[in-house]
């Protein structure tokens, strides 16, 4: 038995095919293909939950993603564990775990029920205005309470172990619906020829025609039709079928998003396969069939479980052979509504009585009524409710007041009619139109290249469905460039055509009534909550939204939206339109994080990027930090060195033998034509025209703001081709500038720029013995200091491949950089190291470097520099040619406040207590006692403890620092203040002859 | 130096194999590449010094034997030669006004074969890769995930992705977990 | 995702493999050594941001690496043109659109003051 609500020969399920499944540790039994809220229906579950903030008790109110209650845990395992699944979208798998959320201890008994005798002490806007005070009893106190309190789910505490994909897809046409106008749209556009796209979030196309009974297209039950077509549709070449796939987001240009659940309904899961696959749609057309939302009527405790919507019953009996109830009401204010009677009672439930609030219901409907014996009390509501933990009786009556009459239920179904979902077309920037014959929002001017068609479109007879879906799948197929096939006709009829419809409030829950008549199931927002927002001021719906959270709920309001509105405008005593609708955002449904994330996680959620010598490092114990995405060499430290040691070691020995750093990730940018150093005279400050090929030169490159944005050294192989150095991270920002000026500034240069970070590998040999080192190694390059001074490049070979070297220093020691084709990095550094380890020399990374060239006064940019530096600032005005007629940041350095007295400066900091070392970005001071706020000089920017000097080293920018050499200053820290001595800025080799060694 | 052993090449993606039935995922063998820049009236010039022709229109390509053109943007063209060529003397014999750089360590290439080659590629890359676009000799520079790549369609079901070497782990993973999505 | 036209290419592409450069014809002035403060104020600070048609760069740089100019609603984000840099400001015969937005925030925020 698959539960004692499930009638035999009913619905659409095998009833062989059984799957077992727990809720709340109860072991229940299933079919396939149910949703995990028709198994609990079948086995005559309605209580599913308790409410947000009332904690009232809660049962299923849809059959699909609309729905605002149902909200369950859903487990496969440990690790796969999701909270806030709608219960009416999750299938049912053989051996999954449900459980319920939000309660305390139990179901049935929940401690947090309290808050609905509370009630009045919640309405709404009660947050904003209760836990203002103390302020800081937000974060401790209320703000913990209120989550737990209030909370959805809890989310999983495990890493998650399935994995999910995603694919960018191009089509001419994506429909979004696989109901009666989807299938229709899709299949015209198929036969045209057009390249389609058919997505639906269901496991099955049909739609709407899952509830329906007794519709006929092409001959067939409509659901058997729906069925057979898309089979044809899938067998298509040109058309791509996904089904459990959400369109969640409409984008710019046509850019639409699909989430397809690939495993959620897997009992057993094959591991390869993601657990969701996001399909990056751009598509010509989009024809948009999203159906319609059938709305809740509005009335006194018209939330108990077995209250749901009329086309939900009618789904649960069609499609899933379930009775909802066996003593059933209905509430309605739509024809659609008498339909669900009309199956249930033809299947054996009894039918207490059809109440409608209008005076005339559809003549169709009543006739049938009649015929079916159903009992209709029109112009009567349903002004209360009773039942705990279930509908046990509603109270009836006439409207305009009277007596009641109390007739006992197990089920409510419940129509106020149909909200066409405008959702995506919303999103797309499509502005909606307010229909006042019919009362409601259809899609009017259109923002992007999509049409709607059927429900969404307010189209509401079926044949006129199919036409206008044939239509607009041609059309769109033409328009895409689609050029084949014939015209596809088809008819189709429904059983009952319907009418009416009503939003707001209804009899017995209007302006001068206290009674909770909700219309946000998840938020529990109350039609009295809206009124009292408009008592409070709030005119815009807007306002009124985020004041009562209306709409705000995982659901969006795809119920509550309307009645909302209505409300509003009422206690506003304006139109509807007057009062205007919320604009719809993406996501449709909830989109699971791992799906956003997609395959960017471990190590494809950025590049590791690494040099060719990197294995060389990793065998050798080096430490690694991430400079941009560079995996760089920080420093070796050897069995039981700390960091400190293992820096200090190494830069001991670059100064006394020779030391060999991994310098490939700088940025090479080659400048290669007849005018390349007529642009690089434009994007240096220094002069280029005077540098000889095989020379080197330091360059400055400033923005047109006069700001350092880059330096490096530029070498000149050739007449007309420059090596340009940047800075590591600098690379590709100062390509997109150089090319900026190029292409937009100056295009009428004979020059071309090529990155060539990557084609060399850069091996830097410092100190003393570098000479020695690689000299052996070298072919057709004189070595010598006569031959090859400091600040010469050459071409060569060493170790029998290409080479070009630099004779240049960035530590203020004889010095060469080797530049070799990148394949070859590694061999070559071996062959190096294999000379370097016996002198006595070690390998150093990027901490070493840091200090080295720190002792020298060398600056880092984006270290010492932030944007707002000059380089007078930095004292480096010689490098700043005062001959050339123009530059980038030739004006903006001659701006007023930057040639002003008392601009920070870079200078040199010696702590007078020099075991001390300053924490770069302290803040350095003039007076030590003056109170807060203190006046600031300015900041350390580099700070080090120096091997060679024996002592702590610091670079700082400080405000006229250069005049004051000598002068001593301090930098107050939270333990104490120090004192330290401003001086120039190299505090090693002064008169830098080891350069030259 | 007579003494020295020459280095050895160690390219990014040596040893790596990987993919799906759907799409097989190969490292290309070491090349010669160029990245060539010129203005219209050195075409000619270098196309014949280099022995293939430049194309001019976007998108294209040109091979000869087992060197290839790309066009990868007016005025700029990637040339790779699969046999080690020494395409620089060739592009500074035509005699033109010309920028030719070698890039042949900057770059790796992955061969991706198989009749999901497509939507391999297309788990990262946001273009149209459908034959209609994307035909047999179509080439591209465009993105892939968060790296910058090359792609150029030699057969129906075979791309050359071409990328930055330290990019290339990045790009072989995430084309591995394409391929893997593309066969299902 | 916005499909950008690269007059380049001549082909629609994703915005991912381009990178917006801001306003288009604002032209480095030749003799930029020797302008006033506020000249230069002007030329590298002052820009409008306009509700409506701008006139904007975008750089093809996963692509053909090419500027070139667009012109774009920003409203609606439409592309109304693209064409190539150093192409004169193209005459086109748009208004500044400020299309209804009857059912949108901003709107109602001038209803209700």
């Amino acid at each position: 038995m698959t539960g004692v609500n499930r009638i035999s020969g009913a619905g659409r399920l095998t009833p062989a095919r059984t799957a077992r499944f727990t809720f709340d540790g109860r072991t229940l039994t299933a079919l396939e293909g149910d949703t995990v809220a028709s198994a609990l229906i079948a086995n005559d579950i309605h209580l599913v939950g308790r409410s947000f903030k009332y904690h009232r008790p809660r049962g299923i109110l849809s059959a699909g993603a609309e729905e605002p209650n149902a909200l369950l845990d859903v487990s496969r395992d440990a690790a796969r564990r999701q909270p806030n699944v709608r219960a009416t979208v999750q299938e049912v798998f053989d051996g999954m775990k449900v459980s319920s959320q939000n309660r305390w201890p139990s179901l049935a008994f929940d401690v947090g029920g309290f808050n609905d005798l509370l009630s009045p002490f919640f309405a709404a806007g009660f947050y904003y205005k209760t836990f203002m005070w103390p302020k800081a009893a937000w974060h401790k106190l209320y703000e913990p309470f209120i989550r737990r309190a209030a909370g959805l789910g809890v989310a999983p505490t495990e890493p998650d172990p399935d994995h999910y994909a995603s694919r960018y897809v191009h089509c001419d046409v994506l429909v979004i619906g696989a109901g009666v106008a989807g299938l229709a749209a899709a299949l015209a556009a198929a036969k045209a020829g057009a390249k389609v796209i058919l997505c639906d979030e269901q496991p099955e196309v049909g739609g709407a025609l899952h509830y329906d009974s007794g519709t006929v297209i092409d001959g067939k039950p409509g659901y058997d039709w729906a069925q057979a077509t898309g089979r044809a549709l899938a067998a298509m070449g040109n058309v791509t079928l996904l089904t459990r796939t959400t369109a969640f987001g409409y984008y710019n240009h046509n850019f639409v998003g699909l989430v397809e659940r690939v495993t959620d309904h897997l009992a057993a899961v094959d591991k390869t396969l993601p657990r969701e696959r996001v399909w990056q749609v751009r598509a010509k057309k989009v024809i948009l069939a999203n159906g319609a939302i059938e709305r809740h009527m509005v009335f006194a405790n018209n939330d108990r479980p077995g209250i749901m919507l009329a086309s939900a019953a009618r789904t649960y009996l069609n499609h899933f052979g379930v009775a909802v109830g066996k003593k059933v009401g209905v509430y309605a204010a739509h024809d659609s509504a008498y339909e669900a009677a009309f199956d249930l009672k033809r299947a054996g439930v009894a039918v207490a009585a059809i109440v409608d609030c209008r005076e005339r219901p559809g003549d169709a409907v009543l006739a049938q009524a009649r015929e079916l014996g159903i009992e209709v009390l029109a112009a009567h509501s349903v002004v209360n409710t009773t039942g705990k933990l279930r509908i046990t009786s509603i109270n009836v009556a006439r409207n305009g007041g009277g007596t009641t009459r109390k007739i006992a239920v197990d089920a409510l179904l419940v129509s106020a009619g149909w909200t066409p979902s405008v959702h995506l077309f919303s999103q797309s920037r499509g502005k909606v139109k307010f229909d006042a014959a019919t009362e409601r929002f259809l899609p009017g001017t259109y923002a992007q290249e999509c049409l709607s068609v059927g429900a969404c479109n307010g189209t509401d007879d079926l044949q006129a469905t199919i036409d206008e879906a044939l239509a607009a799948g041609e059309l769109a197929a033409r328009a895409a460039g689609a050029e084949g096939g014939a015209q596809v006709a088809l008819t189709g009829r429904n059983a009952f055509d319907w009418t009416g419809g009503m939003h707001g409030a209804a009899e017995g829950a209007g302006a001068d009534t206290t009674v909770k008549a909700f219309i946000d199931f998840q938020h529990d927002v109350c039609a009295k909550d809206i009124r009292l927002a408009v008592r409070e001021g709030m005119h815009s719906i807007e306002h009124i939204k985020r004041f009562t959270t209306n709409g705000m709920a995982s659901d969006q309001g795809k119920l509550s939206n309307m009645h909302g509105l209505a409300i509003a405008a009422e206690a506003l005593g304006k139109e509807i339109p007057a009062v205007g609708l919320t604009t719809f955002r993406q996501p449709y449904t909830p989109v699971t994080f791992g799906a956003i994330v997609s395959h960017s996680r471990g190590s494809l959620f950025d590049p590791a990027r690494k040099t060719p010598i990197h294995a060389w490092e990793e065998a050798h114990g080096a430490e690694f930090e991430d400079v941009g995405n560079w995996k760089r060499a920080w420093f070796y430290p050897k069995a039981g060195e700390n960091m400190h040691e293992a820096v200090a070691r190494e830069c001991r020995t670059v100064r006394e033998v020779a030391g060999v750093f991994d310098a490939s990730t700088l940025g090479k940018i080659e400048v290669v034509g007849p005018d390349a150093a007529k642009f690089l005279n434009l994007m240096y400050t220094n002069a280029w025209d005077n540098l000889k090929p095989g020379r080197c030169r330091y360059g400055i490159m400033l923005r047109d703001d006069g700001f350092i944005y880059d330096d490096g050294v530029v070498g000149r192989l050739a007449e007309d081709r420059f090596h340009v150095t940047t800075t590591t991270g600098g690379a590709p920002r100062v390509l997109h500038h150089m090319e900026d000026y190029l292409q937009t500034e100056f295009p009428h240069l004979n020059v071309w720029l090529t990155s060539t970070t990557e084609q060399w590998a850069v091996i830097a040999v410092q100190g003393p013995k570098a000479r020695e080192i690689i000299a052996p190694l070298v072919e057709g390059i004189d070595l010598s200091n006569e031959a090859f001074p400091h600040m010469s490049v050459a071409e060569g070979r060493i170790c029998g491949v290409p080479t070009r070297l630099f004779r240049m220093s960035f530590t203020g020691e004889l010095g060469f950089e080797v530049n070799v084709p990148a394949d070859y990095g590694q061999a070559v550094w071996e062959a190096i190291w294999a000379r370097a380890e016996p002198m006595g020399a070690c390998a150093y990374g990027t901490e070493t470097m840091h200090v080295l060239r720190a002792e020298k006064g060398y600056i880092i940019v984006g270290q010492d520099t932030d944007g707002t530096v000059t380089p007078d600032d930095a004292g480096l005005n010689w490098a700043v040619s005062k001959k050339k007629p123009d530059f980038v940041g030739i004006r903006g350095m001659r701006r007023p406040d930057l040639v002003k007295d008392g601009r920070k400066q870079l200078v040199g900091l010696l702590t007078k207590d020099p075991k001390v070392v300053l924490e770069e970005g302290a803040q350095i001071v003039a007076d030590p006692n003056e109170p807060k706020p203190m006046t600031m000089l300015g900041h350390v920017t580099s700070s080090y403890w120096s091997p060679n000097c024996g002592r702590s080293i610091a670079l700082a920018v400080v405000a006229g620092g250069r005049a004051r050499l000598g002068e001593t200053l301090y930098v107050p820290m939270a333990d104490r203040t120090i004192a330290v001595e401003v001086s120039d800025m190299v505090f090693f080799d002064k008169e830098g002859g080891r350069l030259h060694g | 130096m007579a003494d020295q052993a020459i280095a050895s090449r160690k390219a990014p993606l040596a040893g790596r194999r990987g993919g799906s039935p759907a799409a097989i995922l190969t490292p290309a063998e070491p090349a010669s590449r160029i990245s060539v820049r010129a203005a219209a009236d050195a075409v000619a010039g270098l196309s014949a010094a280099l022995g293939v022709t430049l194309p001019v229109r976007p998108k294209t390509s040109a091979s000869s034997g087992r060197r290839h053109a790309l066009w990868l943007g007016p005025g700029e063209w990637l040339v790779i030669d699969e046999d080690g060529a020494d395409l620089m003397a060739a592009a500074a014999s035509s005699g033109t006004v010309h920028s030719a750089v070698d890039v042949s360590h900057r770059n790796t290439a992955v061969i991706v074969s198989g009749p999901g080659a497509e939507v391999a590629i297309n788990s990262g890359c946001p273009q149209d890769l459908s034959l209609a676009l994307f035909p047999v000799g179509a080439c591209s520079r465009t993105i892939f995930g968060k790296a910058e790549i090359v792609l150029l369609r030699t057969a129906e079901d075979t791309f050359r992705v071409e990328c930055w070497r330290s990019f290339s782990p990045f790009v072989f993973g995430l084309l591995s977990e394409g391929a893997e999505d593309a066969g299902h | 995702m916005l499909l950008i036209y690269c007059p380049y290419c001549e082909e629609e592409r994703s915005e991912l493999e381009f990178r917006n450069g801001g306003d288009a014809h604002i032209a480095r002035p030749t003799n930029i050594a020797e302008i006033s403060d506020e000249e230069f104020e002007a030329y590298f600070f002052l820009r409008d941001n306009p509700k409506g048609v701008i006139y904007e760069r975008w750089r093809h740089i996963h692509g053909c690496g090419r500027f070139f100019n667009a012109a774009r609603d920003t409203v609606s984000d439409r592309f109304i043109t693209t064409y190539k840099a150093g192409e004169p400001k193209p005459d086109l015969d748009v208004e500044p659109k400020t299309p209804e937005t009857v059912e949108t925030y901003e709107a109602l925020e001038g209803a209700a003051q």
